[in-house]
């Protein structure tokens, strides 16, 4: 059985957070993740904002660590090299109705402790972006853009390179305490640990029970999205939310992803089918409509894909109503700290969560500093966004860098081979797309899908058929097509 | 970038496919001296390098050909003339000045031509274009992706199979894929009418019983990890799905034969103006685009039926590219080339009068027994009796310069 001091479930972003701050200590930390990559859930299924803070509850964790992980992240992004633009955000309005709800926001948000809210008129939105729909608007200097699979990967590449494990494809299926610990049972073995940090996401309430701590329900918000081409992201300068409706939360709005698409979404439906991913026609048609309020340049031609996640929100079962983010050690339940409910906005609260449950940690036992620990990550150099003269150095180096394997996103071989080679690693089509950018584009893998798979086979060694688009059971080929058969 | 990276060529054709190599060829021919192509794959020939069933050349050559044997024909002529064709050669962006910058893995470098010749083809459209609800899993491929995997890398794609879409691709993939064992379920089509030949309707789908269903559309995808099955509905004459009509059909695989756009970033980072009809680049006779001495031909201009086409209207370019290389500009072509609304698209849209020329038409829709007339003012030019025009066959008429004046527009109908 394999044995650490410390093993987190859920390879989310929350996870990789909390692995990567307890690399600050000498402990030995096993990441269990139950799909084939780290982000293939909620945090990669998203807007992919730092949130600023004000629309949460005053006195709040999400209040509290949502201002807390917006301050911080420009030294974040840059320690761990994660796209990341401060836009600022608008919340616009239509009505008198809108006005007085944006008021309310603005007082909640000064409470909370984020700072240059204002309300303005349409002038001065005009001023700082004119495709923005509304009559008036909050104006939210602090918010931003980052890409959020880059920061998941980078906070689990920053814990591997600091001692951390990944294990992959591994879904905790029961839990049993042990002296001094805990002994997990997982689709691929047994594991046991010291401690147990519940990072699971949409299955956090489940791992509770398992772990000894029954109670917490979730409930599943389904949202859709559809992503726009970068003709459309032309046009769109900083996100764009519509006044928070009657229950305190946003509808469809419209915002430009850190690499110059834009994304429209989500709606909100409730679901029971917590990996229900499917996006249906009525929900589509929805964002359409909605969308063209918030940015003038919606277009159907523009669609080049559309996508759902789900948030896990924790909620009262009797009232309904929903509730803080639950972080918890408790005394009759030795051994566990628990995250339950980490919804939106969840990736702006990782870090401080993070440092939380290390605290948690460090006041029951003694911690000894990682005198190894390297808080710097650096992410796979984009070819395409450099300028000519180091594009020459970069193929002098590496002729790699001369193989251009995504057309759309000018992606290089040897940008998707780093991805490939890194220690933590990427077996799947998705995963080489969140890592490089290769088939994002407006041709969704038309040219390069046929070279990644072929790249990824001769890289891993792997047979026709291991070949997985994401997924797990996602193979992607049945076989050769004829035996002895040659590729080209 | 040093000046050794920076080359000088009469013409640099970008694509190494049937147009670009057909282009190069007669440019060569008409004693153009310096003519480079840049091809991004490792060998030149497009994408005919995956089509490896017969039916190509009959105009062109006069026999049937298969991809393979139709593209060594350009190249190994190209070879002969002595042509350079650099492979493996992404070319990243073209000035409206006609400089080009490309990147190979020997480095980056820059071509300034006298003219640029766009030849890049076109790419598939997608289900995320489509927006085609339901689950994402492994097993969703454009139909040239999947040729791709069957032909070029010996990689089955799937075996119980789902063709949406009737374009020619998805008609030679619904043969492919029964041929190597699988089981095509059927192909759906949106429209009252197949969007691929006639000819690919009958060789592809009727000779091996795969049923063709009008009027269908894929509504749903199922499946987590792999594509376990569709949901198909009828579809009304707005394309609507029709409530009640829905089928499911287990499946591995979901095929996408949906269409084809021409491949324009480059133009358009050029700052060549595009045609909403073809997406392809606004041209003169010449196959000139807006910008003097950049021409475009094949599909990246229009999406054409046959591929003996795409490359006669390569060849037809290189006389007018060749004098424009020599004389540095084109007679002015003021003249627009207007359409009725039973016209999907036209090919030029801009003559000058002083001309013969070939005008390249699609109907939108398809017409029982129809006549296609060329007008200037009234006055007839040219006109073509059809027993049926389908969108999915191009249509040619020539018109002479006997018949053509220098003021007014020319206007194309059906009647």
């Amino acid at each position: 059985m394999k044995q650490y001091d410390v093993i987190v479930i859920g390879g989310g972003v929350v996870g990789s957070a909390v692995a990567r701050e307890l690399t600050r200590y000498r402990l030995r930390i096993a990441v269990l993740e139950k799909e084939s990559d780290v982000c293939t859930q909620t945090s990669g299924r998203n807007t992919g904002m730092l949130h600023g803070g004000f629309l949460y509850k005053t006195g709040s964790l999400k209040a509290e660590c949502c201002v807390e992980g917006n301050a911080e992240f420009d030294t974040v992004a840059r320690e761990l090299d994660v796209p990341f633009r401060r836009t600022g955000k608008l919340i616009v309005g239509f009505t008198p109705e809108h006005r007085e709800r944006l008021e309310r926001f603005k007082a909640r948000g000064e409470a909370n402790g984020v700072k240059g809210l204002e309300i303005i008129d349409r002038a001065r939105m005009n001023e700082i972006d004119p495709s923005a729909g509304g009559n008036f608007a909050m104006y939210c200097p602090s918010s931003g853009i980052l890409d959020p699979f880059q920061y998941t990967i980078a906070l689990a590449e920053n814990a591997v390179k600091n001692g951390a494990e990944y294990h992959l494809y591994t879904e905790v299926t029961g839990a049993e305490t042990a002296p001094g610990g805990h002994i997990l049972h997982t689709s691929r073995g047994e594991y046991a640990a010291r401690w147990v940090i519940n990072c699971a996401g949409l299955n956090s309430a489940k791992i509770s029970a398992m772990l000894g701590i029954p109670g917490h329900t979730l409930r599943g918000f389904k949202g859709q999205y559809f992503v726009l081409d970068k003709k459309a992201g032309a046009f769109a300068k900083i996100p764009v939310y519509p006044a928070p409706n009657a229950n305190n939360t946003f509808d469809t709005h419209a915002t430009p992803t850190v690499d110059g698409n834009v994304l429209v979404g989500p709606d909100s439906e409730v679901t029971e089918d917590f990996a229900d991913y499917e996006t249906t026609q009525r929900s589509m048609d929805g964002l359409i409509e909605s969308g063209s309020r918030m940015f003038s340049h919606m277009k159907r031609e523009y669609i080049i894909r559309s996508f759902a996640g789900i948030r896990p929100k924790r909620i009262d079962p009797e009232t309904g109503e929903v509730l803080d983010f639950a972080l918890e050690c408790r005394p009759d339940v030795p051994g566990v700290i628990n995250l339950v409910g980490i919804e939106s906005p969840g990736l702006t609260s990782a870090l401080p969560l993070a440092r939380r449950v290390a605290a948690m940690l460090a006041a029951r036992e003694t911690l000894a500093p990682n005198p190894d620990f390297d808080p710097v990550r650096r992410g796979i150099k984009r070819f395409s966004e450099q300028s000519a003269e180091e594009q020459e150095r970069m193929i002098a180096q590496d002729p790699n860098y001369g193989e251009i394997v995504c057309r759309c996103e000018c992606v290089t071989q040897a940008e998707i081979l780093q991805a490939i080679h890194n220690p933590l690693g990427v077996h799947t089509v998705n995963g080489i797309k969140c890592r490089t950018r290769a088939s994002m584009g407006r041709c969704q893998g038309g040219y390069c899908e046929t070279r990644i798979t072929a790249l990824l086979r001769s890289e891993l060694g792997e047979e026709i058929t291991q070949v997985e688009l994401g997924p797990s059971g996602s193979q992607m080929f049945t076989g050769p097509v004829r035996e002895g058969g040659n590729a080209e | 970038m040093n000046e050794a990276m920076v080359l000088q060529r009469d013409a640099v054709v970008i694509g190494g496919g049937p147009a670009g190599l057909a282009a190069a060829i007669r440019l060569r021919e008409k004693g153009i001296e310096s003519v480079l192509v840049l091809e991004r794959e490792r060998t030149a020939g497009g994408i005919l390098r995956q089509c490896i069933h017969d039916g190509f050349g009959l105009t062109r050559f006069g026999e049937s050909l298969s991809g393979p044997e139709y593209a060594e024909r350009f190249v190994s002529r190209a070879a002969e003339l002595g042509i350079e064709v650099r492979t493996d050669c992404t070319v990243l962006h073209v000035s409206g000045e006609h400089t080009v910058t490309a990147v190979c893995p020997a480095g980056l470098f820059r071509v300034r031509a006298k003219a640029v010749v766009l030849a890049m083809g076109c790419r598939e459209r997608t289900r995320g274009a489509l927006a085609i609800p339901g689950s994402r899993p492994a097993g969703i491929y454009t139909a040239g992706v999947a040729q791709s995997y069957i032909n070029l890398q010996n990689v089955m794609v799937g075996r119980e199979v789902v063709i949406l879409g009737s374009g020619d691709i998805g008609l030679i993939m619904a043969r492919r894929l029964t041929l190597e064992g699988a089981h095509v379920v059927g192909v759906f089509e949106v429209q009252p009418y197949p969007s691929g030949l006639a000819r690919n309707i009958q060789q592809c789908l009727n000779d091996y019983d795969i049923p063709l269903y009008l009027s269908h559309t894929v509504v749903d995808v199922h499946g987590r990890g792999r594509v376990t099955g569709v949901t198909v509905a009828e579809c009304d004459a707005a394309f609507r799905p029709i409530a009640g009509t829905e089928r499911e059909y287990p499946c591995d695989t979901l095929v996408l034969s949906v269409g084809l756009i021409p491949e324009n970033e480059l133009s358009l980072g050029a700052g060549v103006e595009l045609d909403p009809r073809t997406k392809g680049a606004l041209v003169d006779e010449n196959c000139q685009t807006g910008i003097p001495g950049i021409f475009a031909a094949g599909n990246v201009l229009h999406v054409h039926d046959l591929v003996d086409f795409v490359s006669l209207e390569a060849e037809a370019l290189a006389e007018a590219a060749a004098s424009y290389i020599r004389d540095g500009a084109l007679a002015p072509c003021p003249l627009a080339v207007e359409t009725d609304g039973s016209i999907g698209h036209v090919i030029p849209q801009r003559v000058s009068g002083t001309k013969s020329f070939t005008l390249w038409l699609r109907v939108r829709k398809p017409l029982p027994g129809c006549r296609i007339c060329v007008r200037q003012n009234g006055r007839l030019l040219a006109q073509k009796s059809l027993p049926k025009a389908l969108p999915a066959e191009m249509i040619q008429l020539r018109i002479s310069v006997e018949e053509l004046d220098q003021e007014h527009s020319v206007e194309v109908t059906t009647e």
